[in-house]
């Protein structure tokens, strides 16, 4: 029955994983917003110095 | 495209009142929605447009703001949250912001400056925060950037305090976490001992899970739970025993009973009834935290005052912050600008309106060498003004020095946990205690047994939950009902009062005040002219109603002015003789104009030489609804009111409040909040409703200070809550619902006391099992939890709050 210790040591370990995750969620802010970040998600990426996107975007909003 | 009648702005979606301001097929409804567009356009960022139909901003104010303050060095280490030298980070409130657009905008501002490396907006709370490189921008250039986009940030001196409330919210999740782990974990490990399984491969590994248990509650223990211990002791060196030391009590019994178990006797311990409880607990607390992030309750008058001033020096203009106003000092005030600090007029006249101190809204005729006082917002053109005292010595910022704002005064009103918990801490304890001597005499280890066993089945886990479950749900329901208060508190507070105090303008009437119309023949010029010269004579609100109604200029001389209260005004003007009031007052005949309707309006009558020529009739715009609840609250409450103003509108609201001595006029700011003190210490539990800063000592002195505002994203004084005006009319059902709340709680706590008493009735025999325990915690507590949630709602959608 030494395989249970095996298996509580291994489920400790992906629980502790999981933990870590929870609490390294919570310190680099993911609960400060919780609204924001699902308006940003729907915006095109564009990073700064970018320009080659064209101005298709006005023709966009004629619908 | 033909059947559109109407240009609509392109940029924010106004009617253009013409067709000038265009560029190719796109229309404008002014200058500064073209010159956003331009921007926008010239900057690539015409994807704007394509995230929300018309989601700009219109830019009303055109005039350019002179930012040159934002260069002071003072002031800008005060707006910074933190810089290196070379990257600096600024947080700037946007109320403006409205839209995923304004995200989308105000994410891009590096597209417009390039020193601009970081922008990110947080769209509940309305600010934006700015990572910007030194040398090549300033916190001026970003505000002037803001400023032309149409998102001018508030800028006020107001300390930060939301990075402290972050970290408590931060940590309230790494407990919650851990405990939430925790109990999982050990649970899992108590199952052999659950299913009372018993074979020898399983009590072979029973040391081990102890072990693995241990470990894992120990962080439960040391650090999730340590904010109760704290606030236990806190309670006890205050001799107050609230709820958390039976708490902590509970969970120091738990784990050493555990230890003792576990080492000594060889059992298996109740670690997994410590992390449950403690877990449930923290969930409670999580529940009741809720907080309205765009929202303020504790700002002062520096919020609504300028951080800037313009100053006259060597006969030029520039600009300081306001701290560094002296006495002395010439300052330039702007139209719709507020004074700062108690002045002295230097310029011909001016018109104030000192809505923010008095609350009457009708500005007010100042003349050279008079004093303004600080709050007054100018009206009209730049006037300029000479400082007498300093901004925080003037006449309503001396507000701020009472003891009210001192420290955070406790209300004398105590929770009904808290008064619970002292007389139940007290008979669990007699109970545990008799129990041990009972059977100390015949077996001492039995005796220890059931004297911690009382004191774990009677950990108040249940007890505890009950509160913040029901009043977080309640707060719940009075957010969406637009009533939005600071905490949980709040409600319990509520269902104590005892006296509502109003006040009167902008409180229980609307903000856009009286309306205003004449009712008889046409007036001449002459008469017009006649009719003004007389009411400027006059400080009645009427009076000052007529008179801001006619914008005709007169400077004529007047003779024998006389104003007799109750009736009107009369004088002889350029040979004739002008009466202003009542309807008798105006005629000597007996034939009196026929008015229609007087209930609702005052009338005001003038006469011309002993001729009615007709009547102004002013209606009061009383808040919807104002007659039903007060005629719902005049039993149950003493209602009172506290007007800014004179006693001109005394009759009208007589109607209302039938009792005069509870009508009090003339109130400044400070005889506002000694009013309050006064009922105070006739013990009685005051509520206080009202706006505006002239408000904000007695909303601070009240026991449950309410706030009504027109638009929630406004300033609204220091307070305990925040309501929307269009909700006035619900103050019956949150004060009734706030009694509900109340009858919730203690049917709860019936409720818990029952599972106590279970608890106890074993506990007190000495044969509390492990398992009995592990159940019985749990299933209490989320009883409990999904009564007052059921029970909330149900009576929630009852009294239609939901």
């Amino acid at each position: 029955m030494s395989v249970m210790l095996v298996l509580i040591g291994f489920s400790l370990t992906v629980a502790i994983g999981f933990l870590i995750a929870f609490l390294w969620a919570v310190k680099s802010g993911q609960y400060d917003d919780k609204y924001t970040p699902s308006v940003r998600m729907l915006f095109d990426d564009k990073k700064p110095g970018n320009t080659s996107s064209t101005n298709h975007n006005n023709l966009n909003r004629s619908n | 495209m033909a059947s559109e009648s109407k240009r609509i702005c392109y940029h924010c979606g106004l009617e253009c009142p013409s067709d000038d301001i265009k560029i190719n097929d796109k229309y404008f409804c002014c200058n500064g929605c073209k010159t956003v567009y331009e921007m926008l356009e010239a900057n690539d960022l015409c994807n704007y447009y394509s995230i929300d139909e018309t989601p700009g901003i219109t830019k009303i104010n055109e005039i350019k703001r002179n930012f040159d303050f934002l260069d002071d060095p003072d002031l800008k280490k005060k707006l910074i949250d933190f810089t290196n030298g070379k990257v600096t980070t600024v947080t700037f409130d946007i109320p403006q912001m409205h839209c995923s657009s304004c995200v989308w905008i105000l994410e891009n501002l590096y597209s417009f400056n390039e020193g601009i490396t970081f922008s990110e907006v947080d769209f509940l709370k309305k600010t934006l925060s700015v990572k910007f490189i030194e040398e090549k921008t300033s916190i001026r250039n970003i505000v002037e950037l803001l400023d032309s986009l149409g998102y001018m940030p508030n800028l006020n001196l107001e300390e930060r305090k939301e990075d402290k409330i972050k970290d408590e919210y931060k940590k309230l999740y790494y407990k919650i976490g851990i405990a939430g782990f925790s109990f999982g974990n050990v649970m899992l490990l108590s199952f052999p001992e659950y299913l009372s399984i018993t074979d020898e491969v399983t009590l072979g590994m029973q040391s081990t899970f102890n072990w693995i248990s241990i470990f894992l509650s120990l962080p439960v223990f040391l650090y999730s739970a340590s904010e109760y211990y704290i606030s236990a002791f806190k309670g006890l060196k205050n001799k107050i025993v609230n709820i958390d030391v039976p708490i902590t009590l509970g969970i120091f019994v738990l784990f050493f009973r555990s230890m003792y178990e576990i080492f000594i006797v060889g059992g298996v311990g109740y670690l997994d009834s410590m992390t449950a409880l403690v877990f449930l607990l923290l969930t409670g607390k999580i529940f009741q935290n809720k907080t309205y992030d765009a929202m303020n309750f504790e700002r002062n008058y520096k919020s609504y005052f300028p951080i800037a001033v313009t100053i006259m020096k060597d006969g030029k203009e520039t600009t300081i912050p306001v701290d560094k106003l002296e006495v002395g000092q010439r300052i330039v005030v702007k139209n719709n600008e507020l004074i700062p600090a108690d002045a002295i007029l230097i310029s011909e006249n001016a018109h104030i309106d000192y809505s923010f101190v008095t609350g009457e809204s009708q500005p007010v005729e100042v003349i050279n060498g008079d004093m303004i006082y600080a709050g007054g917002k100018e009206i009209g053109e730049a006037i300029e003004v000479e400082t007498v005292k300093e901004v925080s010595q003037s006449y309503l910022t001396q507000l701020w020095n009472s003891k009210a704002f001192d420290k955070k005064h406790e209300s004398k009103i105590d929770t009904t946990v808290n008064f619970v918990s002292k007389y139940f801490t007290a008979i669990i304890l007699i109970i545990s205690t008799s129990a041990f001597v009972y059977w100390a005499s015949t077996d001492l280890e039995l005796a220890f047994n059931a004297f911690t066993a009382v004191l774990i089945i009677a950990c108040p886990c249940a007890l505890a939950l009950s509160t913040p479950f029901t009043l977080g749900n309640t707060q719940r329901i009075f957010g969406r009902n637009k009533f939005y208060i600071k905490n949980t508190d709040v409600i319990e507070k509520l269902s104590k009062i005892s006296s509502i105090v109003f006040d009167k303008t902008g409180t229980i009437t609307e903000t856009t005040g009286a309306s205003i119309q004449f009712v008889g023949e046409n007036l001449s010029q002459e008469d017009q002219c006649l009719i003004k010269t007389l009411v400027r004579n006059s400080s009645h609100p009427l009076s000052l109603k007529i008179a801001s109604l006619l914008k005709i200029q007169s400077k004529m001389k007047i003779e024998k002015y006389e104003e007799i209260s109750g009736k009107g005004i009369s004088g002889i003007i350029d040979n004739h003789l002008v009466k202003i009031g009542s309807n008798s007052f105006t005629s000597d005949q007996a034939l009196n104009i026929k008015v229609d309707d007087q209930n609702i309006s005052t009338n005001v009558f003038i006469s011309i030489d002993g001729k009615q020529l007709g009547y102004y009739k002013v209606t009061n715009l009383y808040r919807k609804g104002l007659k039903e609840i007060i005629d719902s609250l005049k039993s149950r409450y003493k209602l009172f009111i506290l007007s800014g103003d004179n006693d001109g509108e005394k009759n009208n609201l007589m109607e209302f409040f039938p009792d005069e001595k509870h009508l009090c006029f003339n109130q400044s700011p400070h005889d506002k909040l000694h009013f309050i003190d006064k009922l105070q210490d006739q013990n009685e539990k005051v509520l206080m409703i009202g706006d505006g800063l002239n408000d904000a000592g007695a909303l601070t002195k009240s026991d449950v200070g309410i706030s009504i505002s027109e638009d929630i994203n406004n300033f609204s004084p220091a307070c305990d809550g925040v309501l929307d005006a269009k909700s006035f009319k619900y103050l019956k059902d949150f004060i009734n619902f706030s009694f509900t709340s109340k009858k919730i709680i203690i049917i709860s706590f019936i409720i818990s006391f029952f599972y106590n008493l279970i608890g106890i009735g074993i506990a007190v025999q000495g044969t509390l099992s492990p398992v009995i325990s592990a159940i019985l915690m749990p299933i209490s507590s989320i009883s409990i939890v999904v009564f007052t949630t059921f029970a909330t709602n149900i009576m929630a959608k009852k009294r239609r709050l939901m």
